[in-house]
């Protein structure tokens, strides 16, 4: 178990248990505190409307959720859950890179970039 | 019905998909997003951007245990997730040009097609030369069997790459994990082993998703009251149905669930060619 292939696998199941159980953990609590603030409201999805502004984008969730309001905090769980591939990726970077595997550190930092540009750049 | 009520009735929805997503080996997507809009009347966009999540919470959560005890093939797993990720970005923009009835039909498709190859059986010749480009890249690897290592060849890489794509177009469009065809471009044209193939899919599965969420989060699509119980629910009927899946019979089971997830295809197509769907 001390080569540098099972130390990835270990680090790399490490990143993706984690990040799924606190995220889990995170939307359950917001999830509770919504229900309890707006559990007796009608409610129904069969048109589309969007989001607001708040809940769209990285510093908007952050901001919703500090500020305690219960669907930014679900939001930011589920922002945990998107991060958890990508931190998988990023890391996986680094283990190559220490490995001077450049060819594979190409390949991994592609991924890295269109992932990024998803989550960031387009609007 | 009152949030509370709707809550409830999606995450234990949710469940029952989680659970026959992982006993079929289709995954959580495949179901709950025909359940969401033909079931509940969600609007298809909605539904797509929820799916997504609960296919991240799954895939991430089986990879990891899989990874760890060294079946995947991480080399050949993100060699493909150029392919995937360039996929996934191009279907999501997709989903914002083409009609719901065009998604609608291309669902139903796609679900006829992965309950068709989930019958099928796995291939079983492996190759014995190994190509040239797969030993460029450092694919050729070896994976556990009954205790010892049996070390396989990588072949076709553009012609696996290729069909990335379209998983990964689709997965994007559709909100599911596309762990069927993955797993075809694995084993059938890279002729990588069965077991190595179905989990390094899992382990592509969460990043492909990503890379089409974050475009759906943009646009307004992951709405946090219909998301939460649907990635809760699904990820607990997930991960029951695996423990499931070592204990239980699943014959007379998969048979079931097959039998579900056919008419969903059918009524997915349906309702899309009679525009009846959100």
């Amino acid at each position: 178990m001390k080569t540098p292939a099972h130390k990835m696998d270990y680090w790399i199941g490490m990143i993706l248990r984690s990040g799924v159980i606190v995220s889990a953990v995170i939307v359950l609590a917001g999830g509770l505190l919504y229900l309890y603030r707006y559990g007796a409201l009608a409610k129904g999805y069969a048109n589309f409307q969007g989001e607001p502004e708040h809940l769209k984008d990285i510093a908007g969730i952050c901001h919703s959720a500090l500020a305690f309001q219960s669907r930014g905090i679900i939001q930011l769980g589920l922002l945990i859950l998107i991060a958890t591939p990508i931190m998988r990726v990023a890391l996986s970077i680094g283990i190559y890179l220490k490995e001077k595997d450049w060819l594979y550190v190409a390949v991994t930092s592609l991924v890295f970039g269109l992932l990024l540009y998803s989550l960031i750049f387009v609007k | 019905m009152h949030t509370l009520e709707f809550t409830f009735v999606i995450w234990i929805s949710s469940i029952l998909a989680g659970l026959i997503g992982s006993l079929t080996g289709l995954g959580g997507g495949v179901v709950i997003v025909p359940l969401l809009t033909l079931v509940f009347g969600v609007d298809i966009r909605y539904a797509i951007g929820a799916s997504l999540v609960s296919v991240i919470a799954t895939s991430s959560s089986a990879a990891a245990a899989y990874v760890q005890e060294g079946y995947s093939n991480l080399r050949v797993g993100m060699f493909l997730e150029i392919a995937t990720t360039i996929g996934a970005l191009t279907g999501a923009f997709l989903g914002l040009w083409v009609s719901v009835r065009f998604i609608a039909v291309i669902f139903g498709l796609a679900l006829l097609h992965a309950a068709y190859s989930a019958w099928q059986d796995q291939n079983q010749n492996e190759a014995s030369n190994p190509d040239p480009l797969a030993t460029r890249l450092k694919m050729d690897s070896s994976y556990p069997v009954d205790g010892a290592q049996k070390s396989y060849h990588v072949q076709n890489i553009p012609g696996g790459f290729l069909l990335m794509l379209i998983a990964g177009a689709l997965s994007g469009l559709l909100g599911i994990g596309s762990g069927a065809l993955k797993v075809i471009a694995m084993d059938r044209i890279m002729k990588i082993p069965f077991k190595v193939s179905t989990t390094t899919s899992n382990f592509m599965i969460g990043v492909t998703a990503a890379a089409s969420v974050g475009i759906y989060l943009n646009r307004g699509y992951i709405d946090p009251g219909l998301a939460m119980p649907v990635m809760l629910g699904v990820l607990l009927g997930a991960l029951s149905g695996t423990h499931l899946l070592m204990k239980a019979k699943t014959k007379s089971l998969k048979i079931l669930f097959s039998v579900v997830i056919l008419t969903l295809a059918v009524e997915m197509i349906f309702n899309g060619i009679r525009g009846t769907l959100k």
